[in-house]
């Protein structure tokens, strides 16, 4: 069972079931994330017209995973969800890693560059 | 508007209105359409997916096409609608914080900001869009390579300093281009099904449908509009920002 940081707005029914609502999340905690979002897409652009050689690509995926898991974890509210959230999300990961890696070590160990 | 007990006569408990009956409590029926648009959003995840593998194995194997192919986009729409994005996705996380604090008033604000961002990311995609049409870059009959193999004749590969490429690997940027449009038409075509959702949810909202209590609509609309925004996160230097320091 998820544990809910239950709000009591005064203004809501007594009998009502606020903790269904879930943990709400302050929007200062959206304010900085939003924030950090911004900081990572003008590093994104600035990494881009630096030459790291083999680095570029991978600089470029490791900033868009950070920003992708803050949006996951904060806006998607997955970090306050039940267990059962976290563990479909993590699963939904593995499968695209699993159409990513095998995919490429099938063409690796094949057909590289028989195009 | 919030009663938790019914007045039909068959029930022995009490519960919110909004509650189905095939489930036990509340909680549960939270839980469950909880886990449900998960299991959505997952499949969303590996549809996208195969594409992306597909502009992964393709960028590998013909790199200099999808360098120079890359160039013709243009780095400053493309940031523009990255910030849209991102403060949508912004507005929408309030917009669900408003209908937890059942600020009718703020949710409707929240709401109609997004939809507008929404409308602003699309009509730079058309700007987009439309140029790609005049400089003959779709793929099909009328694909042109000219500003591959004499990159002098093009403004944007002349800004970027690339040079000719051989008429075989000229001939690549055309994938670059298929994948190009194919996952930024089916990211635009998510964006036009959220916001018609948007449009419906502003409507009801205004009637005070998700401020009662039931924000279970809100919610999941937000994890919706949340992916669409990740997959453009990681669309944008994927297919803009290649490599801009050669």
């Amino acid at each position: 069972m998820s544990e809910h940081n239950v709000h009591h707005d005064p203004h809501a029914p007594a009998d009502h079931d606020d903790a269904l609502e879930g943990h709400i999340v302050s929007p200062v905690v959206y304010i900085v994330i939003f924030f950090a979002l911004l900081v990572g897409t003008a590093l994104t652009i600035a990494a881009s017209y630096v030459e790291m050689g083999p680095w570029n690509p991978i600089v470029a995926i490791a900033i868009a995973v950070t920003k992708a898991t803050l949006v996951v974890l904060f806006f998607m509210h997955v970090k306050y969800s039940p267990k059962l959230t976290k563990l479909t999300v993590g699963a939904g990961l593995f499968t695209f890693l699993v159409l990513i890696f095998m995919t490429l070590s099938d063409y690796i160990s094949r057909a590289w560059g028989r195009w | 508007m919030s009663d938790s007990t019914l007045t039909h006569a068959d029930h022995a408990h009490a519960h919110p209105p909004y509650q189905r009956h095939h489930f036990e409590t509340m909680q549960q029926q939270v839980d469950a359409t909880g886990f449900a648009m998960w299991l959505f959003l997952l499949t969303e995840i590996m549809f996208f997916g195969g594409m992306f593998t597909a502009y992964l194995i393709y960028r590998n194997w013909y790199y200099p096409a999808f360098v120079a192919a890359s160039h013709q986009l243009n780095i400053f729409w493309g940031s523009l609608n990255t910030l849209i994005l991102i403060s949508s996705s912004f507005t929408m996380a309030m917009g669900v914080w408003s209908a937890q604090m059942r600020k009718q008033g703020a949710l409707v604000l929240c709401l109609v900001l997004t939809f507008i961002l929404g409308l602003g990311f699309l009509g730079i995609k058309t700007i987009e869009y439309k140029e790609k049409f005049e400089k003959h870059h779709v793929p099909g009959a009328h694909y042109s390579l000219q500003s591959f193999l004499n990159p002098d004749s093009d403004a944007e590969a002349k800004a970027a300093g690339d040079k000719p490429l051989p008429l075989d690997m000229a001939r690549h940027t055309e994938i670059y281009f298929s994948l190009y449009f194919a996952m930024t038409g089916m990211h635009a075509l998510h964006m036009i099904i959220g916001i018609c959702l948007l449009g419906y949810m502003i409507v009801r909202a205004r009637q005070g449908a998700y401020t009662g209590g039931h924000i279970s609509f809100v919610e999941y609309f937000g994890l919706y509009w949340h992916f669409v925004d990740i997959v453009w996160i990681f669309l944008f230097p994927l297919l803009y920002l290649i490599s801009r320091h050669q």
